[in-house]
């Protein structure tokens, strides 16, 4: 017998005594919990989204679409970085301003190449006002997941109010499981000592978000 | 390699060390007394959290009662996105099938993701048997692996070390295993975080093969999700070639949908965040983008035959947040280590002696681990009644009884040691459905009170060695009560 099917066995009769249960999964499950927690305005919203992110330590930036190529090169200056990697579906106009060198996201990269790379500048999915929550999808404006990881410093876009949802039960309305997903809350930190939170281990220890107005939002195509 | 813990001790002669441990008792009240506060915040925060335990119990529940049919339900969605399944049931098997993976690949090093499971079967060892060096990359696991050390917390396994013994298992320890620790290393957590990027940066880097657990498995889609904070699951689940996840079958949630509610109030519940720094979510393999191959061992190991205790099947649906740990009393005088398991506090106390019997001396003394304060029940996001399955399982071992070893039945005899105690609970059956039996005990052993011994003879010496024996009243309460009806003539 295969374990697959002792597993199975075992499972089937660990449960002989238990009385029969058609009720389906849509029934089983009581959802009397909220959709979003509170009532909020847009604008409201989007405070918030910046409130959370920045009380997990990202530095959170506001412009609007004619300013945005502007505040990214700011960023990149003020970092000094010499290299920036982008997706190959990202705005081009977004990085007009800036002269920094530009590494095209490629398959053949290795982990070792992206090491030597500044910063990386990405779009996002959709953002989470109430936990702070930027989540990528690995479209064509947020490329591999690596990218986002191996350089030290991560300029995020997200386009306001299109890409902003209120709670993680509307987030997930609004993704594909069949895409890779990274839930980013902050830069990568730890409580591994003493159960004190401390910022800056793995993944990029800076993590600038850029709240954007005026520019259509790639999900909802709006 | 970290310690095991075949051949422990009781509990008692396990804790008697640790209470008496100034260091370690400090370190582990600072830490959970941290956590504690913080917890009940984030928790604050949310005014619908006794609906969203509600549905995370139900959702949990409802996989257990039907996981036969989810599990196939997952293998089918793993396979059509690319993945592969294994079975494994038991450790022994995982551990073969893991080390058989990571060997085809042909390397000899592989990167883990902080994973329970993989923990639970040892499979560090295991592959170092077959030659394979294994590093874990989760910064409290790293603490634990350099100090040749056993975890304490399944959430931060190295909780019961403050910041300068960490500096000191660094400065001593990362050059054997690769990049050395930064001269001059402080105690400072953002110092000791660097060591850790720098001395972890080149095995990501060069990785091939990446082990993990999982946090839960989405059976309508074939979705893996494994919730983190430092990046390091990101690396060990993007960089190599080759991935392999080691998880628990009770790990299985039904649908896309479920996450809501399990997102929402694993990361409150165990680091006290509104949201952890990362979550991934993959679903089998995608084209240039993370493994090329993905492996995922399902892993019995004692599960199904946890499921087939009615009161104790309810413990597979935990979720690993470590929030009763960190508020139990018994836990934070003890010290994980007392628990003689990977799992340990008050989940540990249910879950171990379920996962593996009780026919070993700690596991039979497990369920005793506890005053069954509660509070444990009461901060468990998925509504364990942890003190119910304590109680019950005290009963399996002072009572005996069929239970399910290995998917078969087998009787377990009375255990030894509690013989007194089931006389004096047969004695005391015998006299409380007796009144006048008992009357009579009674106005005996008032009239006798002044000759009332300060310990206990015999076997009960044990027992009031560190108690009072309660003061015999003048008068027994029935007497009490019908001379003065209840109190109200009291003057009488």
């Amino acid at each position: 017998m295969s374990s697959r099917e002792r597993i199975l066995g075992r499972v089937r009769r660990a449960l002989a005594d238990v009385p029969g249960d058609d009720t389906p999964y849509e029934q089983a499950v009581p959802r009397g919990y909220l959709r979003e927690h509170g009532e909020r305005s847009t604008e409201e919203t989007v405070e918030l989204l910046a409130e959370n992110l920045a009380d997990y330590r990202a530095l959170v930036h506001r412009t609007d679409a004619g300013g945005l190529a502007g505040t990214v090169a700011a960023l990149l200056h003020r970092r000094g970085a010499t290299s920036v990697v982008v997706p190959p579906g990202l705005d081009e106009s977004w990085l007009a301003e800036t002269d920094v060198r530009r590494v095209v996201d490629r398959a053949e990269q290795t982990p070792g190449e992206l090491d030597r790379v500044d910063s990386v500048v990405t779009a996002c999915a959709v953002a989470v006002a109430e936990t702070g929550t930027i989540v990528l999808d690995g479209s064509p404006d947020q490329g591999r997941r690596r990218i986002t990881l191996i350089p030290d410093h991560h300029i995020c876009v997200v386009r306001v109010p299109g890409q902003v949802v209120s709670s993680v039960p509307q987030a997930l309305e609004r993704l594909d499981p069949v895409r890779p997903l990274t839930w980013i809350s902050g830069p990568s930190a730890t409580s591994d000592i003493e159960l004190d939170r401390v910022e800056g281990v793995h993944g990029p220890r800076t993590l600038e978000v850029v709240l954007v107005t005026g520019l259509p939002s790639g999900t909802d195509g709006s | 390699m970290s310690g095991t813990f075949i051949g422990m001790p009781a509990f008692p002669q396990a804790a008697r060390a640790s209470v008496h441990d100034a260091t370690l008792r400090g370190n582990l009240r600072h830490a959970t007394h941290t956590i504690r506060g913080k917890r009940e915040q984030a928790v604050a925060e949310v005014a619908d959290w006794a609906e969203l335990r509600e549905a995370g119990k139900r959702i949990k529940d409802h996989v257990l009662r039907h996981l036969d049919r989810y599990l196939v339900q997952l293998e089918e969605s793993v396979t059509a996105a690319g993945g592969v399944v294994h079975w494994a049931a038991d450790a022994e098997e995982a551990n073969r099938i893991v080390a058989r993976l990571v060997k085809e690949t042909g390397e000899r090093e592989v990167v883990k993701v902080k994973s329970m499971a993989t923990q639970e079967i040892g499979l560090n060892e295991a592959l170092q048997a077959e030659g394979i060096r294994a590093y874990e990359t989760d910064l409290a696991e790293l603490i634990v692996q350099l100090g040749r050390d056993r975890p304490s917390h399944i959430l931060v396994p190295a909780i019961h070390r403050n910041r300068g013994e960490i500096r000191d298992i660094f400065t001593r320890e990362m050059g054997e295993w690769g990049r050395p620790a930064p001269e001059g290393l402080t105690d400072s957590p953002a110092e000791l975080a660097e060591a850790a990027r720098l001395h972890l940066r080149e095995k990501f880097l060069r990785a091939k093969v990446g082990i993990s657990g999982a946090n839960f498995m989405v059976a309508e889609t074939g979705t893996l999700v494994v919730v983190e904070s430092e990046g390091n699951g990101r690396m060990c689940l993007t960089l190599p070639e080759t991935l392999i996840s080691v998880v628990g079958i009770e790990k299985t949630v039904p649908s896309w949908r479920d996450l809501e509610v399990f997102l929402q109030t694993l990361p409150r519940s165990s680091t006290a965040e509104r949201m952890n720094p990362y979550t991934s979510m993959w679903t089998g393999t995608r084209d240039e983008d993370g493994p090329r191959a993905f492996h995922l061992v399902l892993l019995d190991n004692g599960r199904t035959d946890t499921l087939a205790d009615e009161v104790g099947r309810q413990a597979l649906r935990c979720i690993r947040c470590s929030a009763c740990l960190n508020v139990c009393p018994v836990y934070e005088r003890a010290g994980g280590h007392a628990y003689g398991s990977v799992y340990p506090g008050p989940i540990g106390a249910i879950l171990s002696p379920q996962l593996r019997g009780t026919r070993s001396e700690i596991d039979a003394s497990l369920p005793y681990a506890s005053s069954l304060c509660g509070a444990c029940y009461e901060v468990c996001p998925v509504a364990i009644d942890i003190p119910e399955v304590l109680v019950h399982l005290r009963e399996r071992v002072v009572e005996g009884g069929p239970v399910i070893r290995e998917g078969n039945k087998v009787v377990l005899r009375p255990a030894k040691g509690h013989a007194a105690e089931r006389a004096a609970m047969r004695a005391a059956r015998w006299a409380l459905t007796r009144p006048g039996a008992l009357r009579t005990a009674q106005r005996l052993a008032s009239r006798t009170r002044r000759l009332r011994p300060r310990t206990l003879p015999g076997p009960g010496r044990a027992w009031s060695g560190t108690r009072d024996l309660p003061p015999v009243p003048p008068e027994p309460f029935r007497d009490w009560w019908q001379r003065t009806r209840g109190g109200k003539d009291e003057a009488k």
